[in-house]
């Protein structure tokens, strides 16, 4: 399967590049797309693949997003914890307590979150302070990958990689230097609306 | 040679004195009007206003200019002030050093974490906290677990870290500290100088100052501006203040009155005379303080010398009455109002306030060597053939004020009666209720302090609960003790938490617990095995940690010194603090929310049941309130008792109930309309008022002792003897009144009852006369 992808993917994006110029689909476009999304509730799956443990972990809950900087991450299993962000100040509840943090304290984390927040928001400008942006596919499929032009941000992430359709994000997918990553996928929840 | 002996012991004294004088230390740091106080939570309290690091903290605000200049601002003044001996610390919201304190806590976690125990390390334990410990590489927080699971796989750093976040708890915003409204940044230093050292507070706020004009005017940043507050700017501003305010204002007030004099007498060598037995008192009360107190207050000097405008009376009423028939009469009233006076401030000696009882000893020293020198020493230098103008004719207004007593002599008591009345109804808002009331700082620093506090996160505490010992280590044992107790009570709901110095510099006892709780490399590898058996993560890549837990048991104990360098520093010097031979241990409790304020007496009980000695809760707002509270009811006894001694000694010398009443009655009248009208004017009284009262009292009786006296003649006082009652009266006036212009809460509030006071009380002694009819010569 890997070979397989290894092949695919130059070509894959080839071609999604050609028809990205194609039909306009530009990071402009996606961004302004992006912006309109006023914010919500969806739900997650996020996988882990550590190098350190054997299988993969795994956790689930719901993400809420409020333009421009606030989001939240609210985990039902494996054990319940909420991470609400806003501005720069984190707090992390867990059952054994509370954590307040300040994401600059922590630049890695930081470089993360920001590349989901900024691409929730639609900042391009935000974006491209830390990364550079190659979009690929069409406003129905579109990928969005970000390679981080910084190098304290190179030094811990690869690529990140946002999959989405029209303002939607679908997956998030996040390599990181030691060769840990990460997927989410994102679901909207239909009784919540957008 | 009997002319001469007087002179002769004279000069020996001021000899003397002078030799005192220049030894002299003279303060004008504000410690002299906290009292000393009584109980140990009070103790500490004043202890705390005095060194602890909340008195370190210097609040500052950069306003002006846009966001963008306050910002670089900010970063400058804050990258050039931590390089500065001057402060230990400096924050404006910018993380930095946290990389540093991370390091620490997580190279001493296995002696800071309250989770290691021997049980965490069985088998058992170990899969339990490693389960959790993957569970939480699936969160959010796995990111900062991450790269350090396989030397931590039981999670201890983030045990610490969560107890050190607790700590600094603090609302950051968006890049750097800003206020609500986003018009100001904002920083915090803490001082390398305690709160108790002014000139080294004095240093650091030049220091402080100078940099931010050196950064901003390069800059083309002028426009933006430093605002600064915190105690030790309080403290600073308040000794210039009270240094300059003495200065100007006694130096005013004496000008006046020798300008006064002058234009009485009309007669250098009269002022020169007159002057002797103030500059002996002045000298000889000066030396005395010195001697019971070890350095002189600026304040004393600030109204100890108005109140030598009394002294002056002595030689103005020896000069005017000099000529007059009767006088062994003369110096019998002179003694008793001097006695009356010397009550009055003995009063002074026994408040709690060592500033208060300066003034007492000054006031009395100086007023008894005046009058001594003036009765024996004046003659002896007086020419043979001096005689001054005839000023009778100053007496004439007073002679008519008593001709009026027949019509309006009871309009003292209306006045009286009235303003007791307003006082009535003004009751319940007369007092000054807080300790704030006699700080010398102006209520628009208090304001500009409330604000910057408001948007900063300055330590604001409460509630203290204290554990007190000889020595650190047991002042440590002692709070993580009382630290169990605080969990119980926060599991509860009772509290909503606290902080301890024991989190991040555990005692000795504690530490060597922890580390016998781990065990050596070949046990841990063996129950590693077992304990990761069915888990992901697998016992051949915790090697790092092996190796971390046997260096642990090997690592020398935690000191303070060890923190050196870090922020945890900081924390621990501001919760761990000593007092001569005591240390204590100070863990801040803080609520659970607004809607659940602390009970105070449910951890007062948990304390006591813990059985930790010496262990105190201290809600330092009420207690501070409890402390003024304690002053103005001493101050009242104060007061009281001297009005009380004053009219037993005027009882004594008069013998007579009715004489006593006709002198007693214009001096109430005199201090109930003073009161009244300062409460009408929306004054707060303070326990400074109730001591310019019992002034009014001591001052006022001399002039109605005159009155009294002068019933003796068919005609009443000589025209003579009330000249030199309104010349007394006004060098006293303009003495005192000009204090009620000052700033200082000290100051004003002595001014501005004794000034009015000494003018009604003359008045009202006129009207109230008893001499019938209107008679003019």
């Amino acid at each position: 399967m890997s070979v397989r992808r290894l092949i695919l993917i130059p070509l894959l994006f080839q071609i999604a590049t050609a028809a990205a110029a194609a039909t306009g689909w530009t990071v402009d476009r996606l961004m302004h797309t992006l912006a309109q999304n006023a914010g919500g509730t969806v739900h997650f799956t996020e996988r882990k693949y550590l190098a350190i443990l054997d299988t993969p972990v795994e956790s689930t809950g719901t993400l809420v997003y409020r333009r421009p900087d606030h989001l939240e991450r609210h985990a039902l299993t494996p054990r319940p914890e909420s991470m609400v962000l806003d501005g720069n100040a984190l707090t992390l509840t867990r059952p054994s307590g509370s954590l307040h943090m300040d994401l600059r304290d922590y630049p890695d984390a930081a470089a993360l979150i920001e590349s989901i927040r900024s691409t929730l928001a639609g900042d391009r400008a935000a974006l491209e302070r830390n990364y550079l942006l190659t979009l690929s596919g069409s406003q129905h499929a579109w990928t969005l990958d970000l390679s981080p032009s910084d190098t304290r941000i190179a030094a811990l992430v690869v690529r990140i990689r946002i999959e989405g359709h029209g303002g939607q994000i679908d997956t998030v997918s996040v390599l990181q230097a030691d060769g840990d990553r990460s997927e989410m996928r994102i679901t909207p929840i239909p009784a919540a609306g957008s | 040679m009997k002319r001469r002996t007087p002179l002769i012991v004279w000069l020996l004294v001021l000899l003397v004195c002078a030799v005192g004088v220049s030894r002299t230390r003279f303060t004008a740091d504000l410690s002299a009007f906290l009292p000393s106080a009584p109980t140990e939570a009070q103790a500490l309290l004043v202890d705390l206003l005095r060194d602890g690091v909340a008195s370190r903290m210097l609040l500052i605000g950069i306003e002006g200019g846009d966001a963008g200049a306050r910002k670089q601002a900010s970063q400058a003044l804050a990258g050039a002030l931590r390089a500065s001996p001057a402060f230990v610390a400096v924050s404006n919201g910018e993380s930095i050093g946290t990389d540093k304190d991370q390091r620490w806590l997580f190279d001493h976690r296995y002696r800071l974490s309250p989770a290691v125990t021997p049980e965490r390390f069985s088998v058992a334990g170990l899969h339990a906290a490693i389960a959790e410990s993957i569970d939480l590489l699936a969160s959010s927080a796995g990111l900062l677990l991450k790269p350090i699971i396989a030397r931590d796989p039981t999670a201890e750093t983030l045990q610490v870290i969560e107890h050190f976040s607790r700590y600094r708890d603090a609302p950051t915003q968006a890049g750097l500290w800003t206020s609500r409204d986003g018009a100001r940044t904002l920083l915090l230093a803490t001082t390398a100088a305690s709160g108790a050292d002014t000139d080294g507070q004095a240093a650091a706020i030049a220091t402080l100052r100078a940099t931010f004009a050196r950064l901003t005017t390069g800059a083309g940043h002028e426009n933006l501006r430093l605002l600064v507050s915190g105690p030790g700017v309080f403290a600073v501003n308040a000794r210039a203040t009270i240094k300059d305010e003495v200065a100007r204002l006694s130096s005013t007030g004496a000008a006046l009155i020798l300008i006064l004099l002058l234009l009485i007498y009309r007669s250098p060598t009269a002022l020169l005379l007159g002057l002797a037995p103030v500059a002996t008192g002045a000298l000889a009360g000066i030396c005395a303080v010195s001697l019971g107190f070890g350095q002189v207050h600026g304040i004393t000097l600030g109204f100890g010398l108005p109140l030598l405008g009394e002294a002056v009376d002595y030689a103005i009423y020896y000069f005017i009455q000099r000529d007059g028939a009767d006088a062994g009469r003369f110096w019998r009233t002179i003694r008793l109002g001097v006695l009356t006076s010397v009550f009055g401030f003995g009063a002074l000696l026994v408040t709690g306030f060592p500033g208060l009882a300066q003034v007492g000893l000054f006031s009395m020293t100086g007023l008894v060597t005046a009058v001594l020198t003036t009765r024996y020493v004046l003659p002896a230098l007086t020419p043979a053939r001096f005689a001054i103008r005839d000023v009778s004719v100053l007496g004439r207004g007073l002679r008519w004020l008593m001709g009026r007593s027949r019509r309006v002599g009871l309009l003292p008591l209306v006045a009286g009666a009235l303003a007791a009345a307003t006082l009535y109804v003004h009751r319940d808002h007369l007092w000054h209720h807080e300790l704030g009331a006699l700080s010398p700082v102006p209520e628009a620093d208090q304001q500009l302090d409330a604000r910057l506090r408001q948007d900063l996160p300055a330590p604001d505490v409460r509630f203290l609960v204290v554990a007190s010992a000889h020595d650190a280590d047991t002042a440590l044992a002692r709070a993580e003790g009382l630290g169990k107790v605080l969990d119980r009570l926060a599991a509860d709901g009772r509290i909503g938490g606290f902080d301890s110095p024991a989190r991040f510099l555990p005692s000795r006892a504690t530490q060597a617990a922890r580390i016998a709780a781990l065990p050596d490399a070949d046990t841990l590898r063996t129950r590693l095995a077992a304990a990761t058996a069915d888990l992901p993560l697998r016992a051949d890549k915790l090697g790092p940690f092996i190796d971390d837990v046997a260096a642990a048991r090997h690592a020398p104990a935690l000191t303070r010194a060890s923190l050196d360098g870090t922020a945890l520093a900081l924390a621990v010097d501001a919760m761990l603090i000593h007092h001569d031979s005591t240390w204590r241990a100070l863990m801040p409790v803080r609520a659970v929310d607004d809607a659940h304020p602390i009970d105070p007496r449910a951890v007062r009980a948990a304390l006591e049941a813990s059985g930790v000695p010496d262990a105190v809760f201290v809600d330092i707002k009420s207690e501070s309130e409890r402390l003024y509270a304690g002053y103005l009811h001493e101050a009242r006894t104060a007061a009281g008792g001297g009005v009380l001694a004053i009219l037993i000694l005027l009882a004594i010398a008069l013998r007579s109930p009715a004489r006593l009443l006709r002198l007693a009655l214009p001096l109430l009248a005199t201090v109930l309309v003073v009161i009244g009208a300062l409460s009408l004017a929306g004054e707060r009284l303070t326990l400074l008022h109730l001591v310019g009262m019992l002034l009014v009292v001591a001052v006022g009786s001399n002039y109605a002792l005159f009155f009294d006296a002068g019933e003796h003649g068919t005609d009443g006082p000589s025209l003579r003897t009330l000249a030199s009652l309104v010349v007394a009266n006004l060098t006293t006036l303009a003495g005192f009144g000009i204090l009620a212009l000052s700033s200082v809460p000290v100051l004003h509030a002595i001014g501005i009852v004794v000034g009015p006071g000494a003018l009604l009380a003359l008045v009202f002694s006129a009207l109230m006369h008893p001499a019938t009819g209107p008679r003019r010569t």
